[in-house]
């Protein structure tokens, strides 16, 4: 720029030596393109001193605009930044603009953040209020507090333990006193068949007197009973009548009577007990059997794996004794 | 408007779901509560001033939360959790209430 507006103006040289000083190229240029003017400048020292003066001078102006517009422009940016009113309207408009269209934006973020902040603020109120008690206490307070707390738990654990035990207990006797229910039972049920309370079945034999002569006494039969017992009877029924440890025979030869029950020969013994050792047990010469035949009679006995002996007798209940405690 | 339902809505939905808070977010949830609170005591004064920006609180909000975890975070590693939780509740709460003196003046002109 500088170089070519001097030159269009080349009649004042001043004016070209003048403003060249200012582009270093300029000097140079100027004996190059016009040696026979160098003496005149040189021959003109005076105005040449003179000259840079008057050309700073002019000089100065030049540069000013060009300062002036950068500082208008940095200063204008600079007022555009912290306050945008006086700057320009029409900036300021568009940033509003701008703004309102960037709000549901914003709106959005704002109510997300003001959420997470409720919703953290009510679980820290809820999380505190949990025990307030704990988080106030002093480190020596929770220190006493988790000894009270493992003690506790011990006597907790101690007390699990015992009754488990009394638990394991009460569940053995229990099954203590099933067994000795149970054996009880077998008990009664022996005592039951002895007795003649209850009908009793097994291997036996069934023996047949016939009685023609009506000769057979009391004491026969008695002897029968008693001989059947030691070979091992044990229940029996006569006539369907049972025998029991109380069991009376009475009456007279022919009109004999069992438990004050009548019975008509022929006699029918069924009795449960081993069907070998009774009847060997009958069989015996001067026994049962043989005094029997000798009354006129005749015995049958047959053994069999299955007699039932299902007469029973009354339970004779003990009207003065009772059970003795032991004590 | 939308802050206040914002706020109602979070604080029904903590107290609905009613989480537990896990281990590791204890010891920050208190002070982020806190510095949060802080954002928007400033956010409202701001709007009473009517200098109100949803950018600058947006960014208050988020870098007040993640500084004063930051601070209480930096304090465990150095063993004055404790004491930084402290200090930075002091601070916030000094600001807290120094907005909410801006507000009342506004509010209530006195």
């Amino acid at each position: 720029m500088s170089t070519d507006q001097p030159r269009p103006p080349s009649g004042p040289p001043d004016d070209d030596v003048v403003r060249h000083p200012f582009g270093r190229g300029s000097r140079g240029e100027q004996p190059a393109d016009d040696p026979a003017d160098v003496p005149a400048t040189v021959q003109e020292p005076e105005p040449g001193e003179e000259s840079p003066e008057p050309a700073a001078a002019e000089v100065e102006p030049e540069p000013e605009p060009e300062l002036e517009d950068e500082s208008r422009e940095v200063r204008a940016s600079e007022v555009q930044a912290p306050a945008p009113e006086p700057a320009a309207p029409e900036a300021a408009g568009t940033r509003i603009r701008a703004r309102r269209r960037r709000d549901p934006l914003a709106a959005a973020l704002i109510g997300v953040l003001t959420l997470l902040l409720g919703f953290a603020f009510a679980v820290q109120v809820r999380n505190v209020g949990d025990d307030p008690q704990l988080a106030a206490a002093r480190e020596e307070d929770l220190v006493r507090i988790l000894d009270d707390v493992n003690a506790r738990e011990e006597r907790l654990r101690e007390q699990i333990a015992e009754q488990r035990t009394a638990l394991e207990q009460l569940t053995s006797s229990g099954s203590q006193t099933e067994a000795a229910l149970e054996a009880t039972r077998q008990r009664a049920e022996a005592i039951g068949i002895l007795n003649g309370t209850i009908a009793a079945q097994g291997p036996g034999l069934i023996m047949t007197v016939r009685d023609p002569d009506r000769a057979i006494r009391v004491a026969d039969i008695l002897d029968a009973i008693q001989e059947l017992r030691g070979a091992g009877a044990e229940t029996m029924q006569i006539d369907d009548v049972r025998v029991g440890v109380s069991t009376a025979v009475t009456g007279e030869p022919g009109d004999l009577m069992i438990d004050g029950r009548p019975i008509t020969s022929p006699y029918e013994f069924v009795v449960i007990g081993s069907p070998q050792n009774m009847e060997t047990a009958m069989n015996i010469p001067g026994g049962v059997a043989p005094r029997f035949t000798s009354r006129g009679g005749s015995v049958e006995i047959t053994q069999s794996d299955e007699v039932v002996v299902d007469a029973l007798r009354p339970l004779d209940t003990p009207q003065y004794a009772s059970p003795d405690t032991g004590d | 408007m939308i802050p206040i339902l914002g706020l109602a809505a979070g604080v029904l939905l903590g107290l609905l779901f009613d989480p537990t808070v896990p281990l590791w977010l204890q010891p920050y949830l208190p002070i982020a509560v806190v510095a949060a609170l802080d954002a928007v005591f400033g956010g409202f004064r701001a709007r009473l001033d009517g200098i109100f920006d949803a950018k600058v609180f947006v960014i208050s909000f988020v870098s007040n939360v993640v500084v004063a975890g930051l601070i209480v975070f930096l304090g465990d590693q150095l063993g004055v959790g404790a004491q930084l939780s402290t200090a930075v509740v002091v601070v916030l709460g000094i600001r807290i209430f120094g907005n909410a003196a801006a507000i009342r003046r506004h509010i209530f002109r006195a």
